[in-house]
């Protein structure tokens, strides 16, 4: 008989572990899938995996679209994972994500045509605020009325994807766009612009702010106040509220800090690699940062390899589109799938498996 | 009897179809959180029960096997919820999101070699001469099947929690499962039924949304009708019949800002089409800032995973 026992701490080493064999397993699991789809799977996994980093008839295109793809997904999976740490369920970044963008680019092209270098700073300032405001929200809800902060800001995604549709072709539409929908572009205006800061690596602002965040959440955690916090009132809720942590501080604070993370890299993201706000601007890097989040461990620095190897499927994904004609939705189940494995295997972590019958201990 | 172009009659009778997904949906949701069970991923069941249910209703011309197709699906899927919380011991919330995440994946890639296809037509239930009826004939003698099901199942569900020997077990192990299981009950077997059930309901609810109210395939079809069924189920404060009441309010404000945007109203679209989940904040809001009335009628084990130490 096979049984559970719980482990006194979790282990170590299976913390690490998991993440990896989880890989493995949702490649075993996808291989089966694109083989009932009538592909090789061995030459899908290849194409997903290798091929955008290392075949040379494509790693020149794919290799910077790694960086392009993780900036946003690693910025705002920071912020979440300080959130799942206190048990915090902010689930609608993909709105936040959008507010940015809407509130920074609405920022910058009522200062067009003005030419300074100040443009895309305070762009970048109204993109922050935009995130946070929309991820007041919720925070506001909860503390002041108890309202799941689950629903309310998973329900503002909805919302935030008419004010996107209104914006794109009202207020924020080119007025020289001969009626298109869609705004100005904002990557070809270079007061407003976020450039590839190297030629051929990707790197954008919102690159080097994934890495900036990255470093700060792993200090915030290991070596602040706030971040031993987090930490406590996710463990042990009741002896975080006896030590004096005000849970309602942490609610406004954690969700703060992803929504002005999400809204920064929706900015980023609208300047630079989409260029313009448009009705499908978007692409669920607010949803697919959720399992960033949990593969990387709820860990800066895990999240920073996670939100990598995300970026990879997402390219390996239209790579595989491209060269095998694999549908683009099912790069969307591989990843739903890869966090089904994660959540799995986690098991692990905190149990150990027993085989054969009990023995009782005395 | 006319206001500003619209019938009420005709106005009452399509928020009751309207309403039915998330009528369905909202009350699988119930019975899953009475059992002390969170699953977030309503969504995710409702849009592989639409997908599921489409395909089966295309492949075999039958709109109502389509139906038990959706309900099989989605319970397929909520199998996967219920294996990773229930033996695996994974966290509810996370597995959830990942149900929906995986669920809307998956759905669009079934679907693509179905768009721009018509399914085959539910009828009306034939009630012969009462539909004729002015005012009263429309609205309750005039519909498809499912909405008069989407109602005798709210009965059913009420009924059986509160009578029936099942329903106060299921009541039990929701409300304490170590109590539950020191009793002898198998905790772990009756939720993975009830999360079966709720996955059911879902999948009917979402066949419902791809073969009766839209009714053709398109990815993302359910537009976040899991996520307002799960708040209607914290406005109901886990009462059968309370759903009915939200998801005909949720439903009556759908098909409302629908007639308005079909009659040219001066409102522009997009901010019509966001009142439905604005209204369900609001109500949200409402129901837990009341004393925390709602928050008292949560089952105490609810998201808590069962280990069974001893």
């Amino acid at each position: 008989m096979v049984r559970l026992e719980k482990r006194p701490s979790p282990s170590a080493f299976w913390q690490w572990a998991t993440p990896v064999l989880a890989v493995i397993l949702t490649m075993i699991a996808g291989g089966i899938m694109f083989a009932i789809l009538g592909k090789n799977p061995v030459e899908a996994i290849r194409t997903i995996f290798w091929d955008p980093l290392f075949n040379e008839q494509f790693a020149a295109y794919s290799r910077p679209q790694l960086l392009v793809k993780a900036g946003p997904l690693i910025l705002i999976a920071v912020g979440l994972s300080l959130g799942f740490r206190a048990g915090i369920w902010n689930i609608g970044a993909e709105g936040q994500y959008i507010m940015g963008a809407i509130c920074g680019a609405a920022v910058g092209l009522a200062l067009y045509p003005l030419e300074t270098r100040w443009v895309f700073p305070l762009m970048v300032a109204a993109g922050i605020f935009g995130g946070w405001l929309w991820a007041m929200i919720p925070a506001i809800l909860k503390t002041r009325f108890n309202t799941n902060e689950i629903l309310v800001s998973l329900l503002l995604v909805y919302v935030a994807q008419n004010i996107l549709a209104s914006m794109s072709i009202g207020l924020l539409r080119n007025p020289e766009g001969g009626g298109f929908p869609g705004s100005r572009n904002m990557s070809q205006i270079p007061a407003m612009a976020n450039p590839e800061l190297i030629p051929g690596t990707g790197l954008h602002w919102g690159v080097i702010m994934a890495f900036v965040v990255v470093i700060a959440a792993y200090i915030l955690l290991q070596r602040h106040i706030l971040g031993y916090h987090i930490k406590l009132a996710g463990q042990a809720p009741r002896a975080a509220r006896f030590a004096g942590v005000s849970p309602n501080r942490l609610v406004v604070l954690c969700m703060g800090l992803s929504g002005a993370l999400a809204g920064m890299a929706g900015l980023f993201e609208v300047t630079g690699p989409s260029g313009q706000i448009s009705i499908d601007f978007n692409v669920g890097y607010g949803f697919t940062a959720i399992i960033v989040a949990f593969l990387g461990r709820l860990n800066p620095i895990g999240i920073l390899l996670a939100g990598l190897l995300m970026a990879l499927t997402y390219i390996g994904g239209e790579l595989a589109s491209f060269m095998l004609g694999l549908p683009s939705a099912a790069i969307q189940a591989f990843q739903g799938m890869l966090l089904f494995f994660l959540l799995a295997v986690d098991l692990l972590t905190n149990f150990r498996i027993r085989f054969g019958t009990r023995k009782e201990a005395l | 009897m006319d206001m500003g172009g619209i019938n009420p009659a005709i106005l009452i009778a399509s928020l009751m179809v309207a309403s039915v997904p998330i009528i369905l949906a909202a009350l699988g949701e119930l019975v899953v959180e009475k059992a002390g069970v969170l699953n977030l991923g309503v969504e995710g069941m409702m849009i592989m029960g639409a997908i599921c249910g489409f395909a089966t209703a295309v492949a075999t011309q039958n709109p109502y096997l389509g139906f038990l197709g959706g309900a099989a699906g989605a319970a397929c899927l909520s199998l996967v919820f219920a294996v990773l919380t229930q033996v695996f011991l994974a966290n509810q919330v996370a597995t959830g999101l990942a149900l929906t995440l995986f669920g809307l994946g998956l759905s669009s890639l079934i679907g693509q070699s179905y768009v721009g296809i018509k399914p085959p037509l539910t009828g009306t239930v034939p009630l012969g001469p009462l539909a004729e009826i002015p005012f009263l004939g429309p609205i309750l003698f005039d519909h498809d099947w499912m909405v008069y099901v989407s109602i005798i199942a709210c009965g059913a569900v009420w009924a059986v929690l509160k009578y029936t020997r099942m329903g106060l077990v299921l009541r039990a192990v929701g409300e304490s499962h170590d109590a539950a299981h020191a009793l002898g009950y198998k905790v772990v077997r009756i939720r993975v039924l009830a999360i079966l059930f709720g996955g059911a309901l879902a999948g009917l609810g979402g066949a419902y949304i791809s073969l009766v109210r839209v009714p053709q395939w398109t990815d993302g079809i359910t537009a976040g009708a899991g996520w307002i069924a799960l708040a209607i189920v914290v406005f109901a404060s886990w009462k059968p019949w309370r759903i009915l009441l939200g998801a005909y309010l949720f439903g009556g404000i759908t098909v409302l800002q629908l007639n308005l945007q079909a009659a040219g109203a001066r409102i522009p679209v997009e901010y019509l089409s966001m009142s439905p989940y604005l209204i369900t904040i609001l109500v949200l809001v409402i129901m837990s800032s009341g004393k925390g009335k709602a928050a008292l009628n949560a089952p105490a084990a609810l998201g808590q995973n069962f280990h069974a130490s001893r």
